[in-house]
């Protein structure tokens, strides 16, 4: 490989600009002793790599390496797939993957083509859009568990005035509860994805629309033939890297359900953390080894179309 | 006609995104300015409205925030020392693999994308045996160390697709006047990467101050805990003072908020363009 530290060759062609160029090339050179091997430059180039590569030694390799030997064993393979709550949180896992994901992502799609509307209170109400991204999780989804409770939760108390019935106990019931966690989860990233949509939209060349009005094209047709060709990649990349980021989403799950009712909303992300309090470790890392199928297409899909 | 058809549509759109976007965080507010009466009478206003809570909790009056102060500070030294560090380390990675093109970087850069992509709860478990090996539990560091971990992959990815963009002749010129690959950082290559370092730094220091799960498995001591795992903590008892508990919440998710709209201009530009590259 070439430090780059060598002049360009046009400098030592012949003819007036070596002229100037010569006495450069030495001031170069004598700022540098003459040494064999390492130049400064290189040197410098693997000192300053050094931190990361120290910590991605000692805090990503190390523990990956140790986590995997604890997840050697097969009998923790067998244990997990007795435990009815790993095939529970499997199912979830895959729901929370199917829909939350794909509602999300619509959602993020359609509402960028509202919030590019020139208009200075849609400016205000984006402003305010990204609010649920700002904050941390736990207060709001706190805050949320708190709107659900049965008995003096907001939305019960308003479902008991307007229609004289008692609303149902939403976090008591699996689906119900699962349901919730993915709205939570919807409510905390979508302004995000959003955010990401509105500036793929904003990528796009006016002229185009301006000629298809001119043209004659339904709103239905723009979006069609303009607004998603140019947008498929982008949407396509983002619900990738969306699933890759909602297999750990604990805190969606953890906050608002704990898991509960009877463990039976776990995710797996979830039931890693649950078997290490439960100071089961290798059950911890079965789980996670367990998710690596899911997760490693994924991973290999963003890194392939990342590092290029 | 059409005109204000149009018009009344896009309010159609906007209210509900206005109140699905509020409605959970003016809960939060509501709580926090509610008696404890009030709060669980389910009105939209409360009838006394009252700073009564803010006051128990700054005067730490309640033995859940026996420490309030305390972990306040915990969550924001923390914070700090997670921003600094990861903008050391991803700072000199992006300038070690983008300008000196040093030997290796792109695998590095590899290694990093890829932990960058491993979601951090299930890091999370390794993590949290490799601290205990190294006799870290319990003790702060473990959690600096392991949000720098998780933070500076993505914050060296942004830096590096920054730094691509620098004119090369920059190097070559500052090389050509005898420059040293250190004056090439401090003098050229710093002050040209200011934004995307303010965006960086931001966005580790959020990651840190917003971390739950790896904060309450790391540290458990009353006085090392950070004020996420504090507001935990209220969920594990059966009589909490939910009042409180939103006030804390609320005086705990302002600063974050706060910081992200003062840098607005930088996250967005920095982290969005870096995040999605299409």
């Amino acid at each position: 490989m070439d430090t780059g530290a060598r002049p360009p060759p046009s400098l030592n062609c012949e003819g007036g600009i070596s002229t100037i160029a010569l006495p450069q090339i030495e001031t170069v050179g004598s700022t540098r002793p003459p040494k064999k091997g390492v130049s400064p430059w290189k040197l410098w180039g693997a000192l300053l790599l050094a931190p990361y590569v120290v910590v991605f030694i000692v805090f990503v390799v190390y523990p990956v390496g140790y986590g995997l030997w604890l997840a050697r064993h097969p009998e923790s393979y067998r244990q997990l797939l007795d435990d009815p709550i790993f095939a529970g949180s499997v199912v979830n896992t895959l729901i929370f993957l199917g829909v939350a994901i794909n509602l999300k992502m619509v959602a993020a799609l359609l509402l960028s083509g509202f919030f590019v509307q020139a208009r200075p209170w849609i400016k205000w109400l984006s402003v305010l859009f990204i609010l649920p991204w700002a904050v941390p999780s736990i207060p709001t989804i706190l805050s949320i568990r708190f709107m659900l409770n049965p008995e003096w939760g907001v939305v019960n108390q308003l479902i008991f005035k307007l229609t004289a019935e008692d609303g149902p106990n939403w976090l008591n019931d699996r689906w119900l509860a699962l349901s919730m966690a993915m709205l939570v989860h919807i409510w905390k990233s979508l302004p995000f994805w959003t955010m990401i949509m509105i500036a793929g939209r904003l990528s796009i060349a006016k002229e185009l629309y301006e000629a298809a009005s001119v043209d004659g094209a339904s709103a239905w047709q723009q979006f069609k033939f303009i607004t998603w060709p140019s947008m498929q990649t982008l949407y396509l990349t983002s619900t990738i890297l969306s699933m890759i980021w909602t297999l750990g989403d604990f805190n969606s799950v953890y906050l608002l359900t704990g898991g509960g009712p009877a463990d039976l909303t776990h995710i797996l992300a979830t039931l890693g953390i649950r078997y290490l309090r439960l100071d089961q470790v290798d059950l911890a890392m079965a789980t996670i080894v367990c998710a690596m199928p899911l997760v490693l297409p994924l991973v290999y899909f963003m890194m392939k179309r990342l590092s290029r | 006609m059409k005109r204000y058809l149009a018009e009344a549509k896009l309010w159609l759109i906007g209210i509900p995104v206005a109140i699905w976007t509020l409605l959970p965080i003016y809960n939060l507010f509501l709580y926090s300015i509610s008696t404890k009466q009030d709060a669980f009478a389910g009105k939209l206003w409360p009838d006394h409205p009252t700073l009564r809570n803010f006051e128990i909790v700054f005067r730490e009056q309640h033995h859940f925030l026996g420490h309030f102060w305390r972990q306040l500070g915990n969550s924001l030294l923390i914070a700090i020392a997670v921003g600094v560090l990861t903008l050391v380390v991803a700072t000199t990675a992006a300038f070690a693999i983008s300008r000196l093109k040093a030997r290796g970087g792109r695998l590095v850069l590899n290694c990093a994308l890829f932990t960058y992509f491993i979601p951090a709860a299930f890091l999370a478990v390794p993590m949290y045996k490799a601290m205990g090996a190294y006799g870290l539990l319990n003790n702060q560091w473990a959690l600096i160390l392991a949000m720098v971990t998780i933070a500076s992959p993505y914050a060296i990815w942004v830096l590096k697709q920054a730094s691509d963009k620098l004119p090369y002749e920059l190097d070559e010129a500052a090389r050509i006047d005898g420059a040293s690959p250190l004056q090439l950082f401090r003098l050229v290559y710093l002050p040209l990467m200011a934004p995307s370092l303010v965006a960086v730094g931001i966005y580790a220091l959020l990651l840190a101050w917003n971390e739950y799960l790896y904060a309450f498995l790391l540290l458990s001591r009353d006085e090392d805990v950070t004020l996420a795992v504090a507001l935990g903590q209220f969920l594990s008892a059966d009589d909490s003072p939910w009042e409180l508990l939103m006030t804390t919440g609320l005086i705990y998710a302002l600063p974050p908020a706060a910081i992200y709209y003062v840098f607005k201009r930088y996250m967005q530009s920095g982290l969005t363009a870096g995040a999605v590259k299409a």
